[in-house]
């Protein structure tokens, strides 16, 4: 018994080394002054004092959680029916679906964001598309559709992956039970087979406002020097700018954004999650648990 | 009405599909472009294939990001496999404490972690390069092993390496003869999870290299500021490793089971 537990040792070394001190580390930067070495230094707010009080730095600020907030509700729209017909279609059918959805998810998130220039750059395909459909030309790359376009292309996998677990989950005889009691399909839906996926909803949601907020490459590459989003104001910061204090009182901003939303995704998983299993109950599931 | 609703299913799932393809589609046909333009296309040549190998940075970067992706996956899935024993066995709190902070790196924005990391390595003044790169990614990989070996080893009975012990081996017999096989699945699966992260890693990466080293990501980033289809031609080769991979991992068990039925069936005739 003793033996094994020894076995943790190294990597609570490891965890404290590589993941708690980078952690106290941003945030001793972010309330010390720049040019102090680690042995002399001063505290100060300025940083925080300086984010708040500019209205640029809130502005993007704000930008970066309108445009994560539109691309999480996009995939919420298109992403739930797409998962509830994968999750109806036959067993082979199924596998064959998530499969082509999950292999363009192994392939590097850059590459992907870059084959999408071609087709927005200007007199390409989907320009001319638009000219021909009679919606006049427009320059499509460098605009915050290009950027929202990345983004959902980038999450939206995550979302119908998680939505089609929790409905492929669901106990089938739930939705024949509420057609015995005499609910038509609409009702079946809005009252059963909905509220029974709504945990596969929020942890998508979860897993595609967070990148989505402090993504900084999809806005680079697709947005230009146009769109700047928090996050490519933290990368300014530390690699053109050299301020890492600054940068540093930014990402602490950011995590604590993060953390906020991660409790409130969290408190809102538990109440579904409480529902649901309310009506799991069942000798299958708890066998199973 | 049932049949209406399947082919609204159908057409969206079909619109959906063409949007997940289309760019990547899109991206290879123009990698053998004789021009240098991304949307109109010239005729077919191999020039951009022969400039990329010609390129040497660009073989660098690739070179890079599998080496890094193999050392980290390995380090990460040792690592991974057997800390999360040791865990497993340790007191409530240790074990608690320490998967709350080993899911920081899943649960944080990974451009925080990339800053932490960053400012770890230059407080204590590490060069930034290959080694800070492959760190790092050991440092984001290994809590995706924990991860999924945990709930391997949960479901496993308590008493099992005891009684491995019992019956006469060494600690580390029944680590490696009696607990690793039976957790294998989990180790593999964090294996592979670590090796997808660690290639598909751009944020991390970006701001923990130095002197140059660049992996897939970087190159793409930094080099897609100007038109340039030799990042299209690298970009195929990159998905049609990945699509064979991923083929050949798929049809493996299938012929598994076909050979197994037949076996079965020579059995039983």
């Amino acid at each position: 018994m003793k033996t094994f537990s020894r076995l943790s040792i190294p990597y609570l070394i490891w965890l404290a080394m590589m993941v708690l001190l980078p952690m106290l580390l941003i945030a001793f930067y972010s309330v010390t002054d720049s040019g102090n070495g680690i042995i002399s230094f001063t505290f100060t707010f300025d940083h925080f004092i300086k984010f708040f009080t500019d209205r640029d730095f809130l502005l993007i600020l704000w930008r970066s959680l309108v445009i994560a907030v539109k691309t999480t509700v996009i995939c919420v729209i298109l992403g739930y029916p797409v998962a509830y017909f994968i999750a109806n279609s036959s067993d082979r059918m199924r596998n064959g679906l998530i499969l082509a959805i999950t292999i363009p998810m192994w392939i590097n998130m850059l590459v992907r964001t870059y084959a999408w220039i071609g087709i927005l750059s200007e007199g390409g395909p989907l320009q001319s598309l638009l000219e021909m459909l009679g919606f006049g030309s427009h320059e499509l790359m460098y605009t915050e559709g290009a950027v929202l376009l990345g983004m959902v292309y980038n999450f939206i996998p995550f979302m119908i992956l998680q939505i089609n677990t929790s409905l492929c989950k669901m106990d089938k005889s739930l939705i024949e039970a509420s057609a015995d009691l005499g609910a038509d399909k609409v009702q079946t839906f809005m009252r059963v087979v909905f509220p029974l996926s709504l945990p596969g909803v929020v942890s998508g949601i979860s897993l595609v406002f967070l990148p989505a907020v402090s993504s900084f490459f999809i806005p680079k590459l697709l947005g230009g020097g146009q769109f700047f989003l928090i996050g490519n104001v933290i990368e300014n910061q530390f690699i053109t700018v050299g301020e890492w204090n600054f940068g540093s009182a930014i990402s602490m901003i950011m995590a604590v954004i993060m953390m906020c939303s991660m409790y409130l995704v969290r408190r809102l998983d538990s109440r579904t999650e409480g529902r649901v299993s309310g009506s799991r109950t069942l000798p299958g599931g708890r066998l199973a648990s | 009405m049932k049949k209406e609703k399947r082919i609204f299913g159908k057409l969206l799932m079909g619109a959906m599909l063409i949007f997940f393809y289309l760019p990547i589609v899109f991206m290879i046909i123009f990698s053998f472009n004789s021009g240098k333009s991304l949307t109109h296309f010239d005729g077919f040549s191999l020039r951009w294939y022969e400039r990329m190998f010609n390129n040497r940075e660009m073989m660098q970067s690739l070179y890079t990001t599998i080496i890094v992706a193999v050392i980290a996956t390995a380090v990460s899935t040792v690592l991974g496999t057997v800390s999360a024993i040791g865990l497993s066995k340790s007191r409530r709190v240790i074990k608690d404490v320490a998967m709350q902070v080993n899911d920081f790196p899943i649960m944080n924005p990974e451009i925080v972690t990339a800053i932490g990391l960053m400012l770890l390595f230059i407080t204590f003044h590490v060069e930034k390069g290959f080694m800070t790169m492959l760190l790092a990614h050991i440092a984001f990989c290994t809590p995706y092993v924990i991860l999924s070996v945990m709930p391997k080893i949960r479901s496993l009975d308590p008493n099992l390496a005891d009684a491995a012990m019992d019956l006469g081996a060494t600690p580390v017999k029944a680590l490696t003869s009696v607990i690793v096989p039976q957790i294998m699945p989990g180790v593999f699966s964090g294996a592979l999870i670590a090796f997808t992260m660690s290639c598909d890693d751009f944020v991390i990466s970006y701001f923990v290299t130095g002197r140059g080293v660049k992996n897939l990501s970087i190159m793409v980033y930094t080099m897609s500021k100007r038109v340039n289809p030799s990042i299209n031609a690298i970009s195929t080769i990159v998905v049609l490793i990945i699509t064979l991979v991923l083929i050949i991992i798929n049809v493996i068990p299938v012929i598994k089971e076909k050979r197994e039925k037949k076996r079965n069936e020579k059995v039983i005739a």
